[in-house]
């Protein structure tokens, strides 16, 4: 189980988290809804453990374990996905490699034992056939040239192949074609179970009719202000952010 | 009686007055001649300082300051030899060729070079090329037939344990006959615990159609000094690819002069400077286009750790005559720490109207985006820095199509970059 309480974070000198509760329990999704600027990014960010994005206040546990005084790779070997709104380039840095050494490392993490060349490939290979990704994209450097659904996929694929226990998804559905849309989704719903939890951060309610949340929150101004069930998400959709705030 | 030490320019010119009659060919009236000439030039001169514009980033008083020995010339029997990476091995002890230790391959004239080299050895302007002529006692004379493959061959440059300062100063001369084929691997090495100086200088010339590539590992001691030059000439159809690691020495500057002399001709130049704490390494390219329709490339890469010093200065010169000339340099380095220093002076000069040439350089740091978004999948800091380092380094080395080379270098570059986890932890 995810909880946040009290959470305040500031970004150069300006506080942007000003006080996040939030829980969610282990098997379920949670949605996170709101208007730009709100903090969407900043708590996925926080929570992955970026640097410059600074904690004032507050915690943030997963199954018990503070995640706010980890690495972002200890972090990332307790089970945290996080993945990210622009997925990163990284030229001379070929795909397979990448997945492989972070595999690797999570596996490792987990205490299992690490995969060779050949193991990894089948693996990869099996998970991108699932999201309709191109083999050659194993060969190619990190999102290097990746169109920006590409890119998502690419995301997609490796919360696949790390079989995270908590992912945190930064607005994915931003750039994806509908039919991309409903394979990102599709990869997302195959995760879920009783020991998967997400946490999904959409600017629409477009998304949520592919992973469908079990509560939706609306963050404003750096402060959770509302919270629902999946129905909230059409509510919004229909009158706007500008809803009145619950009491 | 008192022995008077001879410091820099002078204390090389003394060396030579009392060897002159004693260097390797003292008796060929040519050579004689042509070191004498030399010797005026190098008087003329001097080393170089930094008021000098070629080298107002590589301060040279740590070596005018030393003095140094001839290297010694007895045999070393006690030298222990990296491992081969060819068959066929030329090895340089003190820069004196070591038949025992070498062996030669067959396609190729390989020969310790005084007496057959008459009419080939030239003397380039600057001054450490005129050291070296001044000096020079053995090297390489590789004369490759035309139409013949000559294969891969290794040369290697091994400095001996001396508790006195040495230096030496190797001349290698390579041609390519029409349709020749070569690929050169040259290692330079040395012991961390004794200061030399290694001048060598390479005359290449390819011929029409032939095709030369060269590769320098340049893993001298930790307290070296290698001032190397290469003059080059590609005439029509003709390519020289040149890849330089440049990865030991305290002070070090790796010189390329490259003039495509005939319609078509290419020239690859690219290199990785890999420094740590208190290394200063210099490589500067000057690039002659000549003749019409000819390209070059160049691709350096810059890696300093600690406070050490970089420099990258290269000169592109397109004729009037080189019409659909296609060049290309970028340069580009990554510090890794604060008080590394990065200098960088590209140079473009173009008299031809009908050309293409582009040029760019970039001082960066590592990309706090790309080091978090390792991370955040799981990969630990230490193992994403060594992922973005190489990374950084994979454009130089991938135009490298030799396995033998590209492994060779590859695994260079994987020791350094080992050496430094070993220095931060």
């Amino acid at each position: 189980m995810l909880r946040i309480e009290g959470l305040t974070a500031e970004v150069d000198g300006k506080e942007i988290l000003k006080g996040i509760d939030l829980e969610v329990p282990t098997g379920e999704v949670h949605a996170i809804m709101g208007p730009n600027g709100s903090g969407k990014s900043t708590l996925s960010y926080v929570l992955a453990g970026r640097d410059g994005y600074e904690v004032t206040g507050g915690t943030a546990t997963f199954d018990g374990v503070d995640l706010l005084g980890k690495a972002p790779e200890e972090r990332a070997a307790l089970g945290v996905f996080l993945a990210f709104q622009y997925p990163v380039e990284l030229p001379g840095v070929g795909n397979a490699n990448f997945l492989r050494t972070a595999l690797n490392a999570v596996r490792r993490g987990r205490g299992e034992s690490e995969l060779d060349a050949m193991q990894f490939l089948k693996v990869a290979r099996a998970r991108m056939k699932e999201l309709s990704m191109p083999e050659d994209m194993l060969k190619r450097g990190v999102n290097v040239g990746f169109s920006g659904g590409e890119k998502k996929r690419n995301e997609v694929l490796q919360m696949a192949l790390l079989a995270p226990k908590l992912a945190i998804l930064d607005e994915t559905d931003s750039g994806l074609d509908i039919d991309a849309l409903k394979i990102a989704s599709d990869g997302v719903n195959a995760l879920r179970g009783p020991d998967f939890s997400a946490l999904v951060i959409t600017h629409y309610q477009r998304l949520l009719t592919y992973i469908v949340p079990d509560r939706v929150h609306v963050l404003m101004a750096g402060r959770i202000v509302r919270s629902g069930g999946k129905e909230l998400a059409l509510e919004l959709e229909a009158s706007g952010y500008g809803a009145p705030q619950a009491a | 009686m008192s022995q008077v030490v001879h410091t820099g320019a002078e204390g090389f010119l003394h060396r030579y007055e009392g060897l002159k009659d004693r260097l390797p060919g003292a008796r060929l009236p040519w050579l004689a001649a042509l070191r004498a000439k030399a010797a005026e030039s190098f008087r003329a001169q001097g080393f170089p300082t930094r008021r000098v514009e070629a080298w107002h980033y590589t301060d040279l008083r740590q070596v005018t300051q030393a003095s140094f020995d001839e290297a010694l010339t007895l045999v070393q029997d006690d030298i222990v030899l990296p491992k081969a990476h060819t068959a066929n091995r030329v090895v340089f002890v003190d820069g004196r060729l070591r038949s025992d230790l070498s062996s030669w391959p067959t396609m190729a004239t390989v020969a310790s070079q005084i007496g057959r080299i008459e009419g080939r050895v030239m003397l380039p302007e600057e001054p450490m090329a005129a050291l070296n002529t001044m000096l020079f006692e053995d090297g390489m004379l590789l004369n490759i037939p035309a139409g013949t493959d000559a294969g891969v061959l290794e040369i290697l440059s091994i400095a001996s344990a001396s508790a006195r300062p040495t230096a030496f100063h190797l001349r290698h001369i390579v041609r390519l006959h029409e349709g020749a084929k070569l690929t050169v691997l040259e290692v330079n090495q040395g012991p961390a615990a004794t200061r030399y100086l290694h001048n060598p200088v390479w005359q290449v010339e390819v011929g029409e159609g032939a095709s030369f590539t060269h590769a320098r590992l340049q893993q001298e001691g930790a307290l070296a000094f290698q001032l190397g030059s290469i003059y080059a000439t590609v005439a029509a159809g003709g390519t020289y690819d040149n890849f330089t690691l440049n990865a030991g020495g305290r002070l070090v500057r790796n010189e390329i002069h490259a003039t495509l002399t005939g319609t078509g001709a290419t020239c690859h130049m690219n290199g990785a400077q890999l420094l740590s704490d208190g290394q200063h390494a210099d490589t500067t390219t000057f690039l002659d286009h000549a003749a019409p329709g000819c390209a070059s490339r160049q691709t350096y890469k810059t890696v300093l750790t600690g406070k050490s010093r970089g420099v990258f200065q290269g000169k592109i010169l397109v004729r009037q005559a080189a019409q659909q000339t296609d060049g290309y340099q970028m340069n580009q380095a990554l510090l890794l720490s604060p008080d590394a220093e990065m200098d960088s002076k590209p140079q473009l000069e173009i008299y031809a109207d009908d050309v293409k040439c582009s040029h760019g350089a970039t001082v960066g740091e590592l990309d706090a985006d790309q080091l978090f978004y390792l991370r955040a999948r799981g990969i630990d800091e230490a193992t994403a820095r060594s992922m973005l380092v190489r990374a950084f380094l994979q454009e130089a080395v991938e135009g490298i199509a030799d396995e033998t080379l590209r492994d060779a270098l590859e695994s260079a570059v994987e020791g350094w970059w080992e050496h430094q986890g070993d220095r931060h932890s």
